[in-house]
């Protein structure tokens, strides 16, 4: 009478097709947009460029002793006293500016993703605990984040920098204090959704202990909400150095980062000598426009609402 | 058929509860936010919203029992099977596995009771993490308690699977790769790894397709018969309880109204509520037949009537039933009730 | 409005689809959602469209009251009203129609309430938009229908807005507003649910009451074969797009032609049978992306045969029962 209740149910899937893991499905829908896979491809090469600037740039502009001031603000394209073409330029120290941008690329790139990766351990753990400790502990971290989203971000970083100085370490720490809020807010609501759900039920129907739970069970699942904002806070972060940069209280002079470039050709740029900024500049657009046609689009993929 | 049923019945009457509640409580409040302390401290008057979603209730199941419970929505049905599965304190009273407060049990002891009591959920969608594959959810428990030798999972998981139905080539999938039913047994497998006898089953076959709903509760009453389970079933869905179980619980708004053996509740219904549902209840053999429709709406759990919670859709309510809880007592052997017209009559 | 005569006579087909085909056209391929659906209402009866989930219910509502969306669209068959093919009729006469002569209820009612505006105003403008009164007599007529489904006091609820009521309350508010200009036909697209059962005992006696009282023609969508026991007076089961068996409910439910109807009602669990094992459907619903040639029932059904690799015919095997199945069950069968 009940034959098929012992026996196997017909697989939903024929067997021979490859097993479509979580990963896989998100590659295959992530891949559905154009526009997304031009964001990342040009993300990556900006990221190639960055890694490789020591090896392909013609110049290493850090090195003072490389730098002929007689080549200084020379046009795009001009040939300078020791034979090399400067194709987009040169500063006032006569600095190279394919070379400078390329290497200012990797300031800006490490401080960025350094940044946003402390940001989002510190604000995600946070979050985390806030979630799962509830009470007290989640009163005390969610008015901290209120507090923290309701100052201008670039005001407390300008605020942090000058009481802790100049430096690189010093810009990733600001970094880190204004955005691990955000961090913090995100993982907190995900995992409140989460936590509700009845797989979290079942584990501690099984006894698993809790840190178990949060970590193989809860985090898992808090992770797409996670990685967009990561996605986003990057380029926000990048842009926020090149601000703080800019304003003279971010990287030392002497290894200008995107930021630091753009401000130095600041005062030249109604001379004529637009290029000193404008290069710089474009990367850095270039740059924060990838990323977020890539958050873009995760967001849409891993929006679990957009999906039915 | 009946054979079957009648042995665990017959061996149901005199043992031990498997589980127990004493007057088991759960209240869900929503603390005041700050600024609803500052106004309340300003001397302006602010209630805290207290929910009861259990009241009181007393229930014991026996080895070997199908228990079914059954309720409206908001009634506190999952709120009693999770303090049941020890997955949720009671505010009140005692919960009494095996002759011991589940509450007062040390780590070990307590482990091992959850683990023997196992919840199947309603949602086969939200019931499995989206990030395992079948094998670990099924197989995670098992191995973290050591329940399986070592290098005896690969074996031990396939059993599992083929018990609860499943093709155990399946596997290395992931749980988005299977239909509502394949992840309601995926559900089984998972709770049946940790070797428990006893199921509190919440709505598992609710959001199920009537012709899968059928191999679900066929497969229950398989796995009863060969591992000897005791199941607390919960289900708005009458036909459903009365077709699994062999005692039915009553509850309406936090409260159990009435209990009794299965037969006895469809055939001599006590209480005015359980009466109206039953004559509510679309039966596939009756046939054009006229609604009527119970009177008034469910009442709000954030603010229940006074005295016997019915009174206000109760067409036999008379003054004491708006002053006084009615208490649960006995009107046929095993069969109780919680009416203030057992006391008039 | 003129095209469409007044009442019909008690009995007389208010509705009749036929053959009627509503594909998808999706990237991933062509969704035969329904794919050849005939069935008649007549005037003051019910008829019960059941189904499993995905058999294409809603998409055989929908198209019924041309609600059908991109990239949904009816290809075939036709759909009579009153001997109008609504399938054929323009979107502005189509307009005219819907929630005039034919409503719609949903199984979620906020489908129909508008949440921001108070139960009046959307009552009154519904009233307003077929009918030439004035708006106190639109209100009058709002008053009406809710008492109608039993609502007590109305007036002070007109004045509520929709999250003041319970979730059957809503549901009778948007039957309420399917009831304004006493339709012709309502497709109710299992409307209890989400509801209690002593909810839904309140709303199918509204509905009982509606048919007997007004003539209307009421089509119920449900999977739940017990409401429509009680409830219909004939009986549609679909299955993967198709109706596969029609007749009067008494009829189909004693004695099933088609083997997927007697699954369906073995499935049930029945007081007859307690503790027995539930005679059960095996394996699972195909998908409506690939189903397969012939009888979409054949990997399921224990009839099958060869020939059923053939598509079956819709035939008519006893008077007024029709099914879709080479092989169908010659007398009744206890489920
Ligand atoms: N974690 C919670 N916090 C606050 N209130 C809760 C919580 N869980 C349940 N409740 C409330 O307790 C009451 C009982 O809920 P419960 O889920 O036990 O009902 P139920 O009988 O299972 O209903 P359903 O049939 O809808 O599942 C409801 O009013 C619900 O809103
Ligand atoms: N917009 C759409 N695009 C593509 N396919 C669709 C669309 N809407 C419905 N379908 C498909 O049409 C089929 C029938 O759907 P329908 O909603 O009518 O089912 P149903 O019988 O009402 O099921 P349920 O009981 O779950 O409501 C389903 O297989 C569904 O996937
Ligand atoms: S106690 Fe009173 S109100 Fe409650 S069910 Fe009995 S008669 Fe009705
Ligand atoms: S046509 Fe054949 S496969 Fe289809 S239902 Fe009839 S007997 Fe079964
Ligand atoms: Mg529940
Ligand atoms: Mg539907």
């Amino acid at each position: 009478m009940s034959t098929t209740t012992a026996g196997a149910p017909p697989a939903a899937v024929p067997p021979a097709a490859r097993v479509e893991t979580p990963f896989r499905r998100f590659v295959s829908e992530f891949a559905a947009s154009r526009l997304a896979l031009f964001g990342l491809v040009l993300f990556c090469i900006i990221v190639l460029v960055a890694v490789l600037a020591p090896w392909i740039a013609p110049q290493n502009p850090y090195d003072l002793a490389q730098l002929d001031i007689m080549d200084g603000r020379l046009e795009p394209g001009s040939v300078g006293g020791s034979g090399i073409t400067y194709w987009l330029g040169t500063d006032d120290q006569g600095r190279d500016m394919l070379s400078g941008i390329m290497y200012g690329l990797r300031i800006s790139l490490t401080v960025g993703a350094g940044s946003a990766i402390l940001a989002c351990l510190v604000g995600a753990s946070l979050g985390m605990l806030a979630a799962y400790a509830g009470g007290r502990t989640d009163s005390l971290i969610m008015r901290l984040v209120d507090l923290q989203l309701s100052f201008p971000a670039i005001l407390a970083a300008l605020m942090i920098l000058a009481f802790l100085g100049k430096g690189i370490l010093n810009v990733v720490i600001a970094l880190v204090v204004v955005e691990w809020a955000y961090y913090a807010r995100t993982v907190r609501g995900s995992a409140l959704v989460e936590r509700r759900r009845e797989y979290i039920e079942a584990a501690q129907c099984l006894a698993l202990p809790t840190h178990r739970i949060i970590f193989r069970h809860l985090l898992p699942n808090c992770l797409p909400p996670l990685i967009v904002v990561g996605t986003m806070q990057v380029a926000r972060a990048i842009a926020l150095e090149a601000t703080l940069s800019f304003l003279g209280l971010g990287v030392p002079i002497t290894e200008p980062s995107l930021g630091l470039l753009i401000a130095n050709g600041y005062e030249y740029m109604l001379s004529g000598k637009y290029w000193i900024s404008f290069y710089p500049g474009i990367a850095l657009l270039v740059t924060i426009v990838s990323i977020n046609l890539v958050g873009d689009q995760l967001r849409d993929v891993l929006n679990p609402r957009l999906k039915k | 058929m009946s054979a079957v049923l009648e042995a665990p019945r017959a061996a149901a009457q005199g043992s031990v509860p498997i589980i127990e509640l004493r007057g088991v409580s759960k209240r869900f409040s929503n603390p005041l936010d700050f600024a609803g302390r500052l106004v309340k401290r300003l001397g302006v008057k602010v209630r805290e919203d207290v929910v009861h979603a259990v009241d009181g209730v007393d229930l014991s199941v026996r080895k070997g029992e199908v228990v079914g419970l059954v309720g409206e929505s908001g009634c506190g049905k999952s709120t009693l099977g999770r303090m049941v599965a020890g997955i949720m304190p009671p505010s009140d009273g005692q919960v009494v596995w095996r002759g011991q407060d589940l509450t007062k049990l040390s780590g070990a002891d307590a482990k091992r009771a959850k683990l023997r009591t196992q919840m199947i959920f309603q949602d086969p969608y939200a019931s499995l993490n989206p990030r395992l594959k079948v094998a670990e959810i099924v197989g995670e428990a098992p191995q973290y308690h050591g329940l399986v030798p070592r290098g005896g999972l690969e074996a031990y998981v396939d059993d599992q699977l083929r018990r609860a139905g499943l093709d155990p080539s399946l596997k290395r999938r992931y749980p988005h790769q299977f239909s509502g039913g394949q992840r309601q047994r995926i559900g089984i497998a998972r709770a049946l790894a940790v070797q428990p006898d006893f199921l509190v089953c919440d709505e598992a076959v609710a959001a199920l397709d009537v012709s899968i709903q059928a191999q679900i509760l066929n497969l229950f009453m398989k796995l009863r018969r060969e591992l000897d389970l005791t199941y607390l079933f919960i289900s708005h869905d009458l036909g459903v309880v009365e077709h699994l179980s062999d005692r039915v619980v009553i509850m309406y708004l936090g409260r159990v109204v009435e209990e009794a053996p299965s037969e006895e509740v469809f055939a001599r219904p006590n209480h005015p509520y359980t009466r109206a549902l039953l004559a509510e209840v679309p039966r596939i053999e009756a046939r054009k037949r006229v609604f009527a429709g119970v009177q008034g709406e469910i009442p709000s759990p954030l603010n229940p009537p006074s005295g016997c919670h019915f009174h206000p859709r109760c067409p036999f309510a008379f003054d004491r039933c708006r002053a006084e809880r009615p208490a649960l007592k006995q009107v046929a052997p095993g069969h109780r009730s919680a009416c203030h017209l057992n006391d008039a009559a | 409005m003129s095209a469409v005569p007044a009442s019909a006579a008690p009995g007389a087909p208010t509705l009749e689809v036929r053959n009627l085909r509503t594909h998808f056209l999706t990237r991933a391929g062509v969704v035969k959602a329904v794919d050849d659906v005939s069935f008649t209402v007549r005037s003051g009866k019910v008829l019960g469209l059941v189904g499993e989930s995905g058999s294409g219910k809603s998409v055989t509502g929908f198209s019924i009251l041309g609600l059908v969306d991109p990239p949904g669209r009816i290809v075939g068959g036709q759909i009579l009203f009153k001997g109008q093919d609504l399938a054929t009729l323009s979107e502005e006469a189509m307009r005219k129609l819907r929630g005039n002569r034919i409503a719609m209820i949903f199984q979620d009612p906020m489908m129909t309430l508008n949440p921001v505006l108070r139960i009046d105003t959307q009552m009154i403008e519904t009233v307003l938009a077929h009918a030439r009164v004035s708006r106190e007599e639109a209100r009058q007529r709002a008053r009406d229908a809710l008492g109608q489904v039993g609502i007590a006091s109305p007036d002070e609820r007109l004045r509520s807005y929709p999250h003041q009521f319970s979730g059957g309350m809503r549901q009778r508010v948007a039957i309420a507003i399917a009831l304004l200009h006493k339709p012709d036909v309502i497709v109710a697209d299992e409307p209890t649910t989400a509801l209690d059962v002593t909810i839904q005992g309140q709303i199918l006696a509204e509905a009982q009451k509606l048919c007997a009282q007004t003539g209307t023609a009421l089509v119920w969508i449900t999977h739940d074969l017990s409401v429509v026991a009680g409830l219909a007076d004939d009986i549609a089961v679909m299955y993967a797009g198709k109706v596969v068996e029609n007749g009067p409910v008494e009829q189909v439910l004693d004695a099933p032609l088609h083997p997927y109807t007697l699954g369906l009602i073995g499935s049930v669990p029945s007081r007859n049978r307690r503790g027995e094992p539930l005679r059960q459907i095996p394996g699972m619903t195909p998908s409506m992306l690939n189903l397969p040639a012939g009888c979409a029932f054949r990997a399921r059904c224990p009839r099958a045969e060869a020939r059923c690799a053939e598509p079956p015919p819709f035939a008519e095997y006893r008077p007024g029962r029709f099914a879709r199945c080479i092989h169908p069950h010659e007398e009744a069968v206890a489920a």
